[in-house]
């Protein structure tokens, strides 16, 4: 999957935690979303588990911990997708 | 000098009404809230009733975020969370968000358990292996004071924010904690009443132990018969009540509407000695609850108009009576208007003693004594000591001014408070 197409589909599955509205709707690689979107840490997992149950994969712990910003979930969600 | 607390709102989640209309026009027209449950007759449970109340989704939205509403299954912090956010608007207070927490104002919010549908989810779950995947909220919703927590963010309170357990004792007991807590000036407004799940694995334990009536599945809303000589068992509920009580001087501050007056009460455990027990009641520690909540609200036995009793319709009811007869020294036509909301909703469980509660205030404030239906049949033991015109089985309208009420709880507790109308000096 290429970057647009897991935006496209990580979109709706962070929207229902983004507290900031407009951050969101600019969203960037850069995009950070405990800083940015204004997500509730606890929640984090929360879309952890979603994207794993749309990509189909399994995110283990250390991955987790670097799932904080859309650049690199992008790089964890292709890399997991890779070994599948 | 103690502050004198006053009652300023109400909120309740009931199987006979959600919302403070429903509920007053269920209870002054005897109408029950028992039905048959689909569930537990397909699980095999000896009783196959219940109260569980009806709230829709677009409801529920009123009170919770989409957000809040994924992966919650807490009847309990639902109902208690209705009730309590309620009360906080009937009370005339504001629900808007504010940045800095509200100092004055706290909450003492009770259950037995919390969650237990979340947590039934979270234990197969984790023998599955899946603990990972439990979600953010698991915690939140199965630790006993979940229902205190989400009040707590949703009203930003500031103060004491904590729940209360002590079985069917709980709601009475949380008004009490916090009546305590205005007297002795560390708050001016408490949020206080308690809240019960509903369903099978809250239910299953009641079932199990022979005490719940399994001769009412055709006839649901016979069911529940406190006082009554066919009373076979108490009917399972579930739900919540709950109440803001203030100092008096902030609530003439604020213009508030006052329902009436909490004068004193009374907490206390036979210590499962004499015949208490873990399930049974100490009487000697049951009259000794009421006589020292009379002194403690400097309220003489002779000024009581009406009691609220416990009176689950289990073989209990009688002794509650006598207990009743004897700590009041009152019986006959002497006795004081008795009732028991149960006959309606059934035994509410953890939140019995504040459903119940609000259900005293209303008749108090509103001048009327609800009927006590399902027992026609009234109790010889119960007729030998009360009058039979003292327990109502049609709407009696009528005002009062002193009144009592009880709750006694697994565990041999008791709670006893008392309500006077507020009159302005």
């Amino acid at each position: 999957m290429n970057r647009e197409e897991i935006i496209e589909k990580l979109k709706p599955i962070v929207e229902p935690f983004v507290n900031d509205e407009e951050a969101f709707a600019n969203l960037t690689d850069k995009t950070n979303f405990i800083t940015d979107l204004n997500i509730n840490s606890a929640n984090l997992v929360d879309i952890i588990l979603d994207v794993e149950d749309a990509f189909s994969i399994v995110i283990d712990n250390e991955s987790m911990e670097k799932m904080t910003d859309i650049e690199n979930t992008i790089a964890i969600i292709q890399t997991k997708q890779a070994e599948k | 000098m103690k502050n004198r607390v006053v009652i300023t709102g109400l909120g309740i989640v009931a199987p006979n009404g959600v919302g403070l209309d429903a509920f007053t026009n269920a209870i002054k027209n005897g109408i029950s809230g028992i039905a048959h449950d689909a569930e537990l007759e397909r699980l095999k449970f000896s009783c196959q009733i219940a109260g569980t109340p009806t709230i829709s989704e677009a409801l529920k939205r009123k009170y919770f975020t989409e957000l809040e509403l994924r992966n919650f299954n807490s009847t309990g912090i639902l109902y208690g969370v209705m009730a309590g956010l309620d009360a906080w608007k009937d009370a005339g207070l504001s629900i808007d968000i504010n940045d800095n927490p509200d100092w004055d104002s706290g909450t003492i919010f009770g259950t037995g358990t919390s969650g237990i549908e979340k947590f039934r989810e979270s234990i197969y779950k984790i023998d599955d292996l899946q603990t990972r995947r439990l979600g953010s909220t698991a915690v939140a919703q199965t630790m006993n004071s979940g229902v205190s927590a989400y009040l707590g963010g949703k009203l930003g309170l500031g103060n004491q924010v904590t729940t209360n357990s002590s079985a069917c004792t709980t709601g009475t007991e949380s008004i009490m904690m916090g009546f305590e807590r205005i007297q002795q000036g560390k708050a001016k407004r408490m949020l206080v009443g308690s809240t019960s799940d509903s369903g099978p694995y809250i239910w299953g334990g009641f079932d199990a132990m022979k005490v719940c009536t399994f001769k009412h599945n055709q006839s649901p809303e016979n069911g529940s018969r406190p006082m009554s000589a066919s009373a076979s068992g108490f009917v399972p509920s579930s739900g919540a009540g709950a109440l803001v009580i203030e100092d008096l001087e902030s609530a003439i501050a604020r213009g508030a509407r006052i329902y009436g007056e909490i004068l004193g009460g009374n907490i206390n455990s036979g210590g499962q000695r004499g015949e208490g027990t873990m399930t049974a009641p100490n009487s000697v520690a049951v009259q000794k609850c009421i006589v020292d909540a009379l002194a403690d609200a400097n309220v003489k036995a002779e000024a009581i108009d009406y009691i609220n009793g416990h009176l689950t319709a289990t073989s209990k009811d009688a002794l509650e009576i006598k207990n009743w007869s004897e700590a009041l020294n009152r019986k006959g036509t002497d006795f004081p208007y008795i009732n028991s909301l149960k006959s309606m909703v059934g035994h509410c469980l953890s939140a019995a003693g504040s459903i119940e509660t609000v259900a005293t205030v209303l008749q108090l404030y509103n001048g009327f004594i609800f009927p006590s239906i399902n027992c026609d049949d009234l109790h010889p033991e119960i007729s030998e000591c009360v009058a039979v015109e003292k327990i109502p089985h049609q709407l009696i309208e009528k005002e009062l001014n002193v009144v009592i009420k009880a709750s006694f709880g697994f565990g041999d507790v008791n709670g006893c408070l008392i309500l006077k109308k507020y009159a302005i000096n």
